[in-house]
């Protein structure tokens, strides 16, 4: 199997990211996109602990705390916007929200 | 190799534990809601006449629950239908890792601590574990494809998630009172002694914080007075109502050991845990023969008293039935005689020999794990006991209770810790 | 090995967020993907960091989300999604795969020598410490903006405000 090294953890940050970023641009379901941000927003974390572990300095460990933080803040908020979003128009398809459009 | 051996061992014990208490305490919960009603309680089921005061039931019930059809609605999810009680069951039992159940053992040159895993930040494992417990209560109120149970489902997350709040805060003050995270550290910190004569437990440490951590454990487990979503007369038992045989045996099973990890985590943090008061680990292995002799003189004289209430019990019932019955208490009563002798003949016996060092550590050990058994059976009784006493919470005052009493409540005890702890800095 | 395990299920758990047209299912496969990464946490000895991410992540973010999705109830026809045009999806595809050779190009130059850590690494009294005393500025921001964001959404969801 080999020794697992810092390549293997960042590889696979760049990959979840990337998953998330086609989540983002592909799906049109808002609940998904979100949930695709959510993906992208862990996968930054998972490099940030990685370089924290490879350089020995905590401050990545920290960083990731308040991302996690800033992504809990996030999600209320964003949730609630959908919700409202929900409320008044009855859908959560991105294509259907078209009433600043033209 | 060795290492791996202790911890197998270990967490085999540990799981070992954790799953006889709920037999325990399902017949504890039937007899204590008797005894409390002022009735006799379950004491039919027999195995050749012996009853055991309704301990049998339990059999029954296992092979009760193992035999009945496991029943699938139509129209349901399958794969999260059939997943949610497993995550249920499996978190609780996962959160028995950091439960530390005596000192640490120094034998043979090796230190072997009395938990599967001394954690770093021991007491968050237990709050991230049982904070992953809500999804097998959501998955199975959506894939129950029933209106009952998706709206007990919902309610209990709502209310599990409410008071995971009051439940981390409540356990803030006693970090800030021992300054360590790590379960272990903070058992072995109600060891000391304050002012002299009063064990630095957590209770008389921080109050306020136990209050609101119960209150806070008691809807964490679902249990009374907190268990809207699963009350028979309010919702037709809410998230589990769909569920048959030994997946509704997982539901019951890991709601009973929730409360015994409740029951733990409340031992642990405020009680002592496995300290006996006022006789740290040292004292105890200073004395260990004396130990020894007492905790052999208690399990016989114990066992002597019980085989003495059983010939009154065999007395009682002489006659009244004619058939294996009546020997019921002749047969429990012979086995505690025989028992009581074989103790106090250990009792004898433990006069003439010396005990080698880490026989007097094991001595100690088995001290500190039966001194916490005690304190865990008597919060599992503690919950028995509330559960058949108070009414149900209704669900808009159950929230009202989490958000506007219980959180300020904590936010208050976390201020006064503070204020305090300053005020003892500064001298 | 354990790397390879973890990180099979958070890609699995990824991909099946992505593709699933029930987004309940993808929130599942979403915590299933977190659960993953928090085990990749505890593997690069970042204990702290991994209750956190099981903590606040798998257990109150996602499970808000389950909620709010459960809440909607959407029956399937509102799932319907119109796919995106060919011309889009190949230029959207190029970009990405560009992106992530630039990303993977650029980590496999770093160096691979590994450090020796202290046996405190990750632990609580570390990321505290830290916390209090280099990033204390960003950390009452961030508590500010934490309230501000439980006033928010509490104002947003009330019917009559």
């Amino acid at each position: 199997m080999g020794e697992i090294t810092i390549h293997h953890y960042l590889y696979l940050s760049a990959i979840l990211f990337f998953i998330g970023v086609y989540g983002v641009l592909f799906r049109r379901n808002l609940i998904v996109m979100f949930m695709s941000i959510e993906l992208m927003l862990n996968a930054v974390n998972l490099s940030f602990i990685t370089f924290a572990r490879y350089s020995s300095s905590m401050d990545g460990h920290v960083i990731a705390f308040f991302v996690m933080a800033l992504a809990a803040g996030e999600a209320g908020v964003g949730l609630a916007i959908l919700v409202m979003v929900f409320r008044n128009r009855t859908t959560v398809q991105a294509d259907d929200l078209t009433l600043m459009r033209d | 190799m060795t290492d791996y051996l202790i911890i197998t061992g270990k967490a085999v014990f540990i799981w070992a534990i954790a799953l006889s208490f709920i037999p325990l305490l399902i017949w504890f919960e039937r007899k204590g809601a008797a005894f409390i009603q002022d009735r006799a309680g379950p004491n039919r089921a027999a195995v050749a006449g012996i009853r055991l005061a309704g301990l049998v039931h339990n059999i029954a019930d296992v092979i009760k629950l193992l035999l009945k059809e496991l029943l699938v609605p139509p129209h349901v999810n399958r794969l999260y239908f059939m997943v949610a009680p497993l995550l249920g069951f499996t978190f609780i039992l996962l959160a028995f890792a950091v439960i530390p159940w005596a000192d640490v053992l120094e034998v043979a040159g090796r230190r072997i601590s009395m938990q599967v895993a001394d954690l770093n930040a021991g007491v968050l494992f237990v709050l991230a574990v049982t904070s992953l417990n809500v999804y097998g209560i959501v998955l199975a109120g959506w894939s129950s494809n029933n209106k009952f149970a998706l709206l007990g489902g919902l309610r209990s997350t709502a209310q599990m998630i409410s008071y995971e709040i009051p439940l981390g805060l409540g356990i803030a003050g006693v970090f800030m009172a021992f300054q360590s995270v790590q379960l272990n550290e903070i058992v072995r910190g109600q060891g000391e002694l304050l002012w002299g004569f009063l064990p630095k437990w957590g209770l008389i440490v921080q109050p306020l914080g136990f209050v609101v951590f119960l209150a806070a454990a008691f809807a964490e487990t679902n249990r009374n007075p907190f268990d809207l979503p699963e009350g028979e007369s309010e919702i037709v038992a809410g998230y589990h109502v769909e569920y048959s045989g030994i997946r509704f045996a997982l539901f019951y099973m890991g709601e009973y050991a929730g409360i015994v990890l409740s029951s733990a985590m409340i031992t642990t943090l405020f009680f002592g845990g496995w300290q006996v008061p006022w006789l740290p680990t040292d004292a105890l292995v200073a004395h260990a023969p004396t130990v020894l002799r007492v905790l052999l003189a208690a399990g016989g004289l114990g066992a002597l008293v019980f085989a003495l209430l059983m010939v009154v019990f065999s007395r009682r019932i002489r006659g009244a039935f004619g058939d294996l019955r009546e020997y019921e208490g002749h047969v429990l009563g012979i086995f505690n005689i025989v028992v009581a002798a074989a103790l106090l003949i250990m009792f004898i016996w433990s006069y003439s020999i010396t005990l080698p060092e880490w026989g007097a550590r094991v001595v100690a050990a088995v001290a500190q794990v039966s001194t916490f058994l005690l304190k865990l059976v008597f919060f599992c009784w503690l919950f028995i006991w509330v559960r058949w006493s108070l009414p149900r919470f209704r669900y808009d005052q159950l929230m009202r209770l989490g958000w506007k009493s219980m959180i300020p409540l904590a936010f208050v005890n976390l201020l006064a810790t503070g204020l305090v702890l300053l005020l003892i800095d500064r001298g | 090995m354990a790397f390879y395990i973890l990180a099979f299920f958070s890609v699995l758990g990824g991909v099946l967020m992505v593709t699933r047209r029930n987004p309940l299912s993808g929130a599942f496969a979403l915590v299933l993907s977190l659960v993953s990464l928090a085990g990749l946490f505890a593997g690069l000895a970042a204990e702290f960091v991994f209750i956190l991410q099981v903590l606040v992540y798998a257990g109150a973010i996602m499970v808000l989300i389950i909620f709010t999705i459960m809440l909607l109830n959407l029956n399937p026809i509102e799932l319907y999604e119109a796919p995106v045009g060919r011309f889009h999806t190949v230029v959207l595809v190029v970009l990405c795969a560009i992106g992530l050779a630039a990303f993977i190009q650029v980590f496999s130059q770093l160096p691979s020598a590994v450090t020796a850590i202290g046996p405190d690494f990750g632990s609580i009294e570390g990321v505290g410490e830290l916390m209090l005393t280099r990033y204390l500025y960003p950390f009452e921001l961030v508590s500010v903006l934490l309230l501000v964001a439980i006033v928010g959404v509490v104002l947003l969801a009330k019917k009559v405000i």
